[in-house]
């Protein structure tokens, strides 16, 4: 066996070429040299919805040259939400994390601060409504990046046939597709015979008095709409006024017309409600009609999505938005916001509105009148007036204007509709008022 | 140079001292039992200890978790109404779901013991399934059975002119499915340790009974009840631990609802600290299980050490 015997020389020349060579070696331009970043999205209710997100996150992957992963995290049994707990006390985890409507200010302390990207995106996709200001803001600093995917409006899907029937209203004439509401007798009051009329006819309105989102977030709607407020943007106790006692007092009429096990709907029971046919109006995105076009196609070609009645403080409908917001742990925040500002251009937003089938919202005035909402059927369509395209109602969350760490706490116990409820079934008024306001005063506890 | 050499053999001396005990200590069954049961200590250290340590920590925190606040939690939830409501609840839970799983387990216990040995594994494999199946899994059969509006016993019993019952629109209706779940859940684990103690309680005690002319009631509560009496305080004390415990039976069903009238320690302290972001308040209230089941362990275990040392 011969063996070749390496010079003094060639030893020398050799590890000065793999020296420069292992020095230089990060300054090449390799397929994942601007490092790795991982993202945790909301696993979408649609199916085939995630593909688009990954699709995008991937283009931008390869022209970036960034290594990224991307988790889908279900919000089933809230998963979601104990994921951004848990990755905020281990101060370790995603880079970009999904983070649903009160989540950003719940963390506040640890976000990046996002005013870099957003006044740029506000610049090129026009300005955000106040709710998510609301929800994104500290002291006028962006904190997330409100994001297409699970946002949503959760105003009324009514039946079409039901609701001429039983209450003789048109609602297709009244939310025309392709122009303005004519909704100017849609009020609270319209809206409370409407609700009796299709009580009488054997199907009531599906609206929940249940602790989850759902149930919440339609009282939220109602209490607004009458200017009532529990605690002001202050912070200070509002319990006891007209406006809250307005508002419970409608809402003890409005009981007496839902179904009554109400009190123990979740978020599933007001779908169910409406694909099953006995419901002529629910409160919800257009997730129960697209179960509707699947598994009973007979009553999505029925279904109307529109605004909110008006009340006697204005039209207020209830707004989810969702967040992108970037950990200051992260270890690659110039690439997290790279692809969040990828992922909120209009091109994108567009894709990912098309492949939610019209369900996530943008939040950019300018991204209201998307073809996909004009284009979505049967009935054609039914969904234009869902992402509210001529401002004709305002979007609200439940418990705003209350500091939102004080808002957090009312809208997750469900305060508003454990009052309606308690007033519903006999409760004296002022009890109920006592009883929310000692609740108050212990949420406001820092 | 002697003192050196003195000094060398007193160091080798306590070397070989050294040796010696150690492989004395290393003969030694309880140094071997310690050691095999090293992992699992340390499994615990990690998995219950630093995280009961940590919520402990957790506790003393205010909202924002940046300032101590001592025992501030702890006085807050004393005059929050829900709080009370909450212990209350847990309580009614605890104990009534407990007592009706003993009461079935013991029943069925006999049944099954009754059934020709040739045939009995059959039942007691079937008896055992509710156990088996991963309550998260089995509640949601049990919610859509409850479903506010379409609940399969209200069909039925609509057959009957019965309901519709609220079952979980009510609030005593609500606590009764939460039970009754958690009951149908638990009593097969009652049911297959009170078939071990019977197996092992002597044939000749009830022949010797059966002379003296006892009945079955007295053959129970003479012979079979004290025969069992640890058995059923062990099983007792673990099940109201884990019941008291209990998250996932009265979350899928109810979620706490209505109007918190379900609610639970570990539905009520996720409430608070995970969907509400305030952590330090929802540690404060799991850990005020802590001292309840520490007195109900103390009591049960000192009756047990009791009749241990009278044995």
């Amino acid at each position: 066996m011969s063996r070749r015997k390496l010079s003094r020389r060639q030893f020398v020349a050799a590890t000065a070429l793999s020296s420069a060579a292992l020095i230089t070696a990060p300054y090449v331009r390799g397929a994942y040299a601007a490092g790795t970043l991982s993202i945790g999205l909301w696993d979408h209710w649609v199916p085939g919805a995630n593909k688009a997100s990954t699709d995008l996150v991937n283009e931008w992957a390869e022209k970036e040259k960034v290594e990224v992963k991307i988790d889908y995290i279900t919000s089933n049994g809230r998963k979601n939400e104990i994921t951004i707990a848990a990755e905020a006390q281990a101060k370790s985890g995603h880079d970009i994390l999904a983070m649903p409507t009160w989540w950003p200010h719940a963390q506040t302390e640890l976000l990046e601060p996002m005013n870099d990207v957003m006044t740029p995106l506000i610049a090129q996709n026009g300005a955000v409504n106040d709710t998510v200001k609301y929800l994104g803001q500290l002291d006028g600093k962006w904190h997330a990046v409100p994001f297409c995917i699970g946002s949503q409006i959760k105003g009324p899907c009514s039946r079409i046939d039901l609701m001429k029937k039983f209450a003789n209203i048109d609602v297709q004439e009244m939310y025309p597709a392709g122009s303005q509401p004519k909704a100017d007798n849609w009020t609270m009051e319209t809206f409370l015979k409407a609700a009796e009329a299709c009580h009488k006819g054997g199907v009531p309105f599906g609206i929940g008095l249940g602790e989850t989102s759902d149930s919440v977030d339609t009282a939220g709607a109602i209490f607004q709409s009458f200017g009532a407020q529990l605690v002001d943007a202050k912070g200070n106790l509002t319990v006891k006024t007209d406006e809250v006692r307005q508002a419970l007092e409608y809402y003890k009429k409005l009981i007496a017309f839902l179904p009554p096990d109400a009190g123990a709907w979740d978020d599933a029971s007001n779908n169910r409600w409406l694909v099953s046919g006995k419901g002529a109006l629910i409160m919800n995105p257009p997730s129960a009609w697209a179960v509707a076009k699947r598994d009973a196609p007979q009553i999505a070609e029925q279904c109307w999505t529109h605004g909110f009645p008006k009340g006697p403080k204005g039209r207020f409908a209830p707004h989810l938005p969702y967040f992108l917001a970037v950990w200051n742990f992260s270890k690659n925040k110039a690439a997290a916001k790279s692809l969040i500002t990828h992922l909120s251009q209009p091109t994108s937003i567009e894709k990912l509105v098309a492949a939610s089938g019209g369900y996530d919202l943008p939040a950019y005035e300018k991204l209201t009148t998307l073809k996909t909402w004009a284009e979505e059927a049967p009935p054609k369509g039914t969904l234009y007036h869902y992402p509210n395209p001529y401002n004709h109602q305002i979007l609200s969350i439940a418990a705003s204007p209350a500091p939102p760490k004080v808002a957090q706490q009312i809208y997750v116990q469900a305060t508003l509709t454990k009052m309606c409820l308690r007033h519903g079934q006999g409760e004296k008024m002022e009890s109920t008022l006592a009883w929310a306001e000692g609740e108050c005063e212990g949420f406001m506890r820092s | 140079m002697v003192d050196v050499t003195f000094q060398s053999s007193r160091v080798a001396g306590a070397g070989t001292r050294k040796r010696t005990s150690l492989r004395a200590a290393m003969k030694r069954k309880s140094t071997a039992a310690f050691l095999m049961t090293l992992p699992l200590i340390l499994l615990i250290a990690i998995l219950v200890l630093y995280p009961a340590f940590y919520s402990l920590h957790l506790a003393t925190l205010n909202k924002s978790m940046q300032r101590f606040v001592g025992f501030g939690n702890f006085e807050f939830l004393f005059k929050r109404q829900t709080f009370w409501l909450v212990v209350q609840q847990s309580c009614i839970f605890a104990i009534t779901a407990v007592a009706f799983k003993a009461l079935i387990g013991f029943i069925v216990a006999h049944f099954v013991h009754n059934i020709p040995a040739k045939g009995q594994r059959k039942w007691r494999g079937m008896l055992l399934v509710p156990w088996v199946i991963p309550p998260a899994m089995s509640t949601l059969a049990w919610l859509w059975l409850f479903d506010p509006s379409y609940s399969a016993f209200n069909y039925t019993l609509s057959f009957f002119g019965i309901g519709p019952i609220p079952w979980t629109g009510d609030a005593a209706w609500a606590r009764f499915s939460v039970i009754l779940v958690n009951v149908w859940f638990g009593a097969p684990f009652f049911m297959i340790m009170y078939l071990a103690s019977l197996k092992s309680v002597p044939e000749q005690l009830y022949e010797a009974a059966a002379i003296d002319g006892a009945n079955w009631w007295q053959r129970i509560w003479y012979v079979t009840l004290p025969m069992m009496r640890n058995i059923i305080a062990i099983t007792t004390l673990f099940s109201l631990i884990v019941t008291f415990a209990n998250f996932d039976i009265v979350r899928i069903l109810t979620a706490g609802g209505p109007l918190d009238h379900t609610h639970i320690f570990a539905t009520w302290a996720f409430r608070l600290g995970i969907e509400g972001g305030d952590i330090p308040l929802g540690a404060s209230v799991s850990l005020f299980m802590f001292p309840i089941l520490a007195i109900a362990a103390i009591f049960i275990l000192r009756d047990i050490n009791k009749r241990g040392n009278e044995a």
